[in-house]
């Protein structure tokens, strides 16, 4: 039957083939748990220390008494997206692989489109004042981006996706409680889906 | 109905030739460099059988210069596509008749 071995060997090859040359599989979980705790940090100390608390969806305050807020903001950007890249690249060279490759290209392109769209519409709202929309608006640019990215690595990322945008019409709706689904999209859904993704594709 | 071996096509005998099918099966085009990346194959062994693959009609190419250096992409043609599926259906049965 070493015939039949053959076959099977040729399906399980063609199968592998097809998903390696169009999927990035070297995504680590473990930067998505410790990009939630950057993101809850991040949340905490907004809070805490610059009182960012928005309750409606137009502020009286000026746009600049948050800037500190952006810079924060965009602390944790660069830390997740630096840890990201870098756990990646370990995960990569320890297969063998090349992380800059036709697979992480496309999904970086197809990732980056929504999410500069997100970005360059939160930064408009939040120069005109509409600070109580940030969390809505950068939540369900960033599902956004997770279901057009899904596509291009491991297929759980859509469903993540489609939690982010949930939880960005929610916030939308419920601007109070905007902050807490800011922590719990960014922060816990990423520390979850983080453990979840690191085991379920271990090898 | 009796499947033999004789309607596995000849083009596909090779891990390689599959390789590079797999791969166009589903993506759009693909060049030279990166094919040999996913492939793990060397550049004379790889042009051997992109060759073949272009005889049989089931491979096409598309030469253009990216910064003055020759970029040549492939891509599958509907022969191709049709070939590859019958190849994958023939596969299946052969095992399944097998069990």
């Amino acid at each position: 039957m070493s015939k039949k071995q053959d076959h099977i060997q040729d399906i399980a090859e063609i199968r592998s083939m097809m998903e390696r040359s169009s999927k990035f599989l070297s995504l680590s979980g473990l930067s998505g748990v410790l990009a939630g705790f950057y993101a809850l940090t991040g949340v905490y100390l907004a809070y805490s220390l610059y009182g960012f608390r928005p309750t409606e969806i137009i502020t009286n305050k000026q746009a600049s008494d948050f800037s500190e807020v952006v810079v924060i903001a965009l602390l944790v950007l660069i830390l997740a997206i630096g840890t990201a890249v870098i756990f990646s690249y370990r995960r990569a060279t320890s297969k063998g692989e090349k992380i800059w490759n036709s697979t992480s290209r496309r999904l970086l392109v197809n990732v980056s489109v929504p999410l500069v769209a997100g970005a360059g519409l939160a930064l408009v709202l939040f120069s005109k004042g509409f600070v109580g929309l940030i969390p809505s608006i950068t939540l369900l640019f960033y599902g956004l981006a997770l279901f057009t990215g899904g596509s291009f690595t491991f297929n759980e990322i859509k469903f993540l996706g489609v939690i982010q945008i949930l939880l960005g019409l929610i916030a939308a709706y419920f601007v109070e409680y905007a902050l807490i689904f800011w922590a719990v999209g960014f922060g816990f859904t990423h520390i979850i889906y983080g453990i979840y993704i690191h085991i379920r594709h271990k090898q | 109905m009796k499947i033999s071996f004789d309607d596995l096509h000849k083009a596909f005998e090779s891990r390689i030739r599959l390789g590079i099918m797999s791969v166009l099966a589903v993506n759009d085009s693909m060049d030279f460099n990166a094919l040999k990346e996913f492939l793990d194959a060397t550049d004379g062994n790889l042009a051997t059988h992109i060759k073949k693959l272009e005889q049989e009609g089931f491979v096409e190419s598309n030469k253009s210069f990216i910064d003055n250096k020759p970029n040549t992409r492939y891509y599958m043609t509907a022969e191709g596509k049709d070939a590859f599926h019958n190849h994958l259906e023939v596969l299946e049965k052969i095992i399944n008749s097998q069990k």
